[in-house]
């Protein structure tokens, strides 16, 4: 097969023939010294750290949401001798991937225990099982062992915002992480093309207007494409390092729909709350979330979604640049111009019907890279669940930890800023 | 397999790199492309790739112009194995030879059992199957060099541009991954390979090309190309080439340092 090759080595020691299941036990024992045990311990000091006010705040809840992939964690280390004899290192699915397996059913389960804990958590108490039974009736009859009112609570009020929170969660986490790959930058969030800035230009201008909230979403909307689409204008013309043009022209066109929105708070009108109004809707806040708000967006969210999904192991090409990516016979340039459609698509509408929420488009990534690994084919799901997941328990602590409402881009910021300032002095993990 | 190069020109800007270079490249050889730095080495090789567009003449990769192809078939044609490769992110070695598969599977479709087995083979092929499941920025340069070759062997074309792939290994490694190239080359493929040490002219390739200031100074067997006077005067240091072992290898020495 390889003789010449085989015959170079086999002067000192062969590698390949004799030495290989050592190799082999010593990179399974490598990886388990180096960066692995480091992750569950921070994914569980993060999800303690955002699951305990609001367990705190709701002891009638006993199913706590601590789903969460720590305790699977450990299992997948101790099976590296599972292989053919053959070939030593070829075995059908290696640790890691069966560990990134075991991650993504621990997300699920934790989203599933994170909506069910919600649908409880509130003011107004609902017990489980007439939520369950609420739930029911509306696929079979069910006798109402539960009152008008909470009913109406419970399907106009707390269902439309868990939703709508799954959803924005969902969709910042996957464009980030796809905006990640596609600008092979691990530092990039969604809003790095001004899809955000452009969004809160369009609400502010439907506020000094004085349009209702299905118009402030719908220039958001609007104004949140717009700019995305100025960016790439700008990219597509200029010449030199495409990529670096491309986030160059982000950064300008935001600061300039920036600019923008500080006129548009110099000229609203403090006294008829318009000025209130626009910096509310620039914190970010689920807040009166109903049903029409998430009918309107699981359109383009469920489209842009379904596209990231489907491209999730192109990402991975991406991220070794446009020539390697040209000479394996992918087109890179046509292959992110679709990753960034689809990006904006569900940023634009997330940004719409939320205003600004930052970080977790940022911090989830990257915290599902240390759980699952950089491939794309475990990390793009792995980012859809965690992060709706966290902005759903986000925005229960932003709606129960205080009387009076806490925006929940304000809470993101709390918990992402210092997730971010701990990722980036932590010990390298290679 | 073959590459006809016919009096291609290319300049960056008003910068002329390429003048009007010809020379033919027959079915499985392996060529070294020597010259000194910014010679246009690299520069020939993204022109062949269809990396860079704008240049002049005629290429021909088994027999097709490259930029009448799509990407795609382009792929199927010719691999290359980039200079310097410093990856953003962390896969697993198996996941890296994986991409080749790029070219044959949709825009949005994901590899399938015959594209992993694929993989394997390649890296079977190569040597270093027990890697697959390591981290790849964890494995030597050496080793990361052979996994890009088990990457081009994947993607199932029958020639391989390589530019300087042992310019950054320790002498081990740089053997080990030539005589990989040398059997590769011997197993029925094309390979160009561009290098700075003459001296791998001899044992590892079948034709030598001399670029020198956007020409093409010498084609043809190392032995004739690579004289004293010829490495003597595109590096701008005297030296003398000898033999070994009844000629069966020959090494460039610098002058200076022997007679001293």
């Amino acid at each position: 097969m390889f003789s010449s090759l085989v015959e170079g080595r086999e002067q000192g020691r062969d590698p390949y023939l004799v030495q290989a299941p050592a190799t082999h036990a010593s990179a399974a024992a490598g990886a388990a010294a180096s960066g692995v045990p480091a992750t569950p311990a921070a994914t569980e000091a993060s999800a303690t750290r955002a699951t305990a006010p609001s367990a705190a705040q709701a002891p009638a809840a006993p199913t706590s949401p601590h789903g969460q992939p720590a305790p699977a964690a450990p299992s997948p280390q101790s099976a590296p001798g599972k292989g053919c004899p053959a070939c030593p290192g070829r075995t059908s699915s290696s640790a890691a991937t069966r560990h990134a397996r075991l991650v993504i059913i621990g997300l699920v389960v934790f989203v599933v225990a994170a909506v069910v804990a919600s649908l409880m958590l509130g003011r107004y108490p609902i017990s489980p099982d007439e939520a369950l039974g609420m739930l029911v009736s509306r696929l079979f009859p069910l006798d109402a062992f539960w009152t008008d009112q909470q009913a109406t609570l419970f399907f106009n009020v707390r269902l439309p915002r868990i939703l709508l929170g799954l959803m924005v969660g969902c969709s910042l986490a996957a464009a980030g992480a796809a905006f990640q790959g596609t600008f092979q930058n691990p530092l990039v969030s969604p809003d790095i093309l001004g899809a955000s800035q452009g969004a809160a230009f369009g609400a502010a201008i439907a506020i000094l207007l004085g349009a209702a909230a299905f118009g402030v979403s719908a220039s958001a909307f609007a104004f949140s494409i717009v700019a995305v689409l100025l960016v790439l204008l700008v990219g597509a013309r200029a010449k030199g390092n495409h990529l670096m043009v491309v986030v160059l022209a982000g950064v300008m066109v935001s600061s300039l729909f920036s600019a923008g929105v500080s006129y548009t708070k110099l000229v609203a009108d403090p006294a008829n709350g318009e000025l209130a109004d626009i910096t509310y809707w620039l914190m970010g806040s689920l807040t009166g979330a109903k049903t029409a708000d998430v009918q309107m967006a699981a359109v383009p969210m469920a489209a842009g979604l379904a596209v990231l999904f489907a491209l999730r192991w192109r990402i991975n090409i991406l991220t070794m640049g446009d020539d390697e990516a040209a000479t394996m016979g992918v087109n890179a340039r046509r292959t992110r111009i679709v990753v960034i459609a689809a990006a904006t698509l569900v940023t634009a509408s997330s940004v719409a019907v939320s205003g600004m929420i930052g970080w977790v488009g940022l911090v989830i990534p990257h915290l599902c890279r240390m759980l699952v690994g950089c491939d794309y084919r475990k990390l793009m799901p792995a980012s859809m669940l965690m992060g709706a997941g966290f902005l759903l328990l986000v925005d229960d602590i932003a709606r129960l930890a205080t009387t009076s409402e806490i925006p929940i881009g304000i809470l993101t910021a709390f918990v992402g800023a210092p997730f971010f300032l701990y990722l980036i002095t932590r010990k390298k993990q290679q | 397999m073959s590459i006809d190069v016919e009096r291609v020109s290319f300049s960056y800007g008003s910068h002329v790199v390429l003048r009007d270079l010809t020379f033919h490249i027959p079915d499985n050889t392996l060529v070294n492309v020597l010259g000194p730095n910014g010679v246009g080495k690299s520069t020939l090789f993204r022109c062949i790739l269809c990396l860079n567009g704008n240049w002049t003449g005629s290429i021909r990769v088994n027999g097709h112009d490259l930029r009448a192809l799509s990407v795609r078939d382009r792929a199927r044609e010719i691999a290359y194995i980039p200079q310097s490769h410093a990856p953003v992110y962390n896969y697993e070695v198996i996941d890296v030879v994986l991409m080749s598969a790029g070219g044959n599977i949709g825009l949005f479709g994901t590899p399938k059992r015959c594209h992993l087995d694929r993989a394997w083979e390649a890296l079977e092929r190569v040597g270093i199957a027990h890697l697959g499941h390591r981290p790849y920025t964890q494995i030597s340069g050496g080793e990361q060099q052979l996994v890009l070759i088990a990457r081009a062997i994947a993607q199932d074309a029958r020639t391989i541009i390589m530019d300087e792939p042992t310019s950054a290994l320790d002498y081990g490694n740089t053997v080990r991954v030539l005589s990989c190239v040398r059997q590769l080359a011997r197993e029925g493929m094309s390979i160009v390979q561009s290098t700075h040490q003459p001296d791998q002219a001899f044992l590892y390739s079948d034709k030598t090309l001399v670029i020198a200031d956007g020409r093409v100074l010498a084609f043809g067997d190392p032995k004739d190309v690579i004289t004293k006077e010829l490495v003597s005067a595109i590096y701008g240091v005297d030296v003398e080439v000898n033999s070994l072992y009844g000629d069966k290898v020959r090494v460039c020495v610098p002058i200076r340092e022997i007679e001293r």
